[in-house]
């Protein structure tokens, strides 16, 4: 299929450009995207994305729009702040302004693997713009059982990483990581510029122009890490790593997290106003040092058995053996948001 | 001894011998990060048994989660 007039003249830079081409804008204009995430990282792919003249991007988030949301999430405005919009609804709003030619879907929901799997039917590529690693672990086990490559992002403070999977050819995630426990180092609690999240989506949006305007051989090939207040920039060769026994994409493959067992459970407690997350695997953690990371927030309490402070008017409890408890709500995508946000 | 951990100049306690003893004393430690020395790789099995010498470049990728 040949561009239209107006399309050449619209994307003529990028036609221009000699990785792409009127062939790569047409392979562009018949893609179709999977954006899990609307917040920093998803408002800058997705607008990026939108732009570049892909098809159709689905994108999807559980959050609404927040003040704090405003210094990096760059599809937002004070009025979505002001009227509290789902991330969803915004992002799709905003993007069809941008580029009316590209078919947007906006999905509020608190998306687990099972969602996730009906919104990759159909799609290139999936791009992560999460804020956690069970839902990349989620992503990274779809994404070789259905085979559909996957670009892993993420970032805090100043520095960020991206890796390019394709199942089949490269080191998957789990080939990687098999560590799920929170760390506790999120965007709320060590904080993040605005370079930071646009660098990481740089890398994920290259990778994502390259693959979808049929460049393969160009994509990147290795880990990347920055931080760009230490100006650090670090790139590692993953092929190595890739395992032939690992669960996700080695011989055998057994997709471990698309099986319940092995995910956090998030369980509303009756009558209490209260949502209860347990990880898939007790951990031990070190509640001194959690009272530390948490200080920032306001006054933490501590005994032998737990911690608790007051977050975002919900008082919080936490346990070593990682079960976090959220008063004040029994709504359990806001008490995923609240998690996930603090203990990561 | 001495090595370059993440590009500073880091003087190594004398019982660090191998990558497992460096990450025990930092605060890396059981954190989710992938470790390379001198532009290699080192899968994770092998931190207990790879040996680390003067001037190592060590780098201590951390995988972040926010986003």
């Amino acid at each position: 299929m040949a561009l239209t007039a107006a399309e050449q003249e619209r994307y003529s830079r990028q036609v221009r450009f000699h990785g792409i081409g009127s062939e790569g804008q047409d392979r562009l204009a018949r893609s179709s995207v999977l954006v899990l995430g609307a917040g920093a990282l998803g408002s800058a792919i997705a607008e990026t994305l939108v732009r570049a003249g892909v098809g159709r991007i689905r994108i999807v988030d559980r959050d609404y729009v927040e003040w704090s949301n405003l210094q990096r999430q760059n599809l937002y405005s004070e009025t979505d702040a002001e009227q509290r919009l789902p991330k969803a609804i915004a992002a799709a709003q905003r993007l069809r302004s941008v580029n009316s030619s590209v078919t947007v879907e906006g999905i509020v929901a608190d998306a687990a693997a099972e969602e996730i799997g009906e919104y990759t039917v159909g799609v290139d590529l999936i791009l992560d713009a999460s804020d956690n690693f069970e839902i990349r672990m989620i992503i990274n086990d779809i994404s070789a059982k259905a085979g559909i490559p996957w670009i892993y992002g993420a970032c805090t403070g100043s520095s960020g990483i991206s890796m390019t999977v394709l199942p089949g050819e490269s080191a998957c995630l789990h080939c990687l990581i098999d560590e799920l426990h929170a760390e506790g180092d999120t965007c709320d609690t060590v904080g993040i510029i605005q370079p930071a999240v646009q660098m990481t989506a740089a890398y994920q949006t290259t990778e994502a122009l390259k693959w979808l305007a049929g460049q393969k051989d160009s994509l990147r090939g290795t880990l990347v890490s920055f931080d760009l207040w230490e100006n650090r920039h670090v790139s590692v060769a993953t092929e190595q790593l890739k395992r032939a026994d690992c669960p996700s994409c080695g011989e055998k493959p057994v997709y471990p997290f698309l099986s319940a067992t092995n995910l956090s459970k998030t369980a509303v407690l009756c009558g209490r106003d209260t949502v209860q997350i347990r990880p898939a695997r007790a951990v031990l953690l070190n509640l001194e040092l959690w009272e530390e990371l948490l200080a920032v927030h306001g006054e933490v309490r501590r005994n032998p058995y737990m911690l608790s402070l007051e977050l975002e008017k919900h008082r919080i409890a936490l346990f070593p053996d990682g079960r976090v408890l959220i008063h004040g709500t029994s709504d359990t995508a806001v008490a995923r948001t609240l998690y996930h946000r603090y203990f990561g | 001894m001495q090595v370059q951990l993440n590009g500073k100049t880091t003087l190594l306690s004398e019982h660090c011998i191998t990558i497992a003893d460096v990450l025990a004393e930092s605060p890396w430690s059981g954190r989710r990060i992938l470790v390379e020395i001198n532009g290699e790789v080192v899968p994770r099995e092998a931190y207990g048994r790879t040996s680390l010498s003067e001037g190592d470049q060590i780098e201590f990728v951390h995988f972040v989660g926010g986003g």
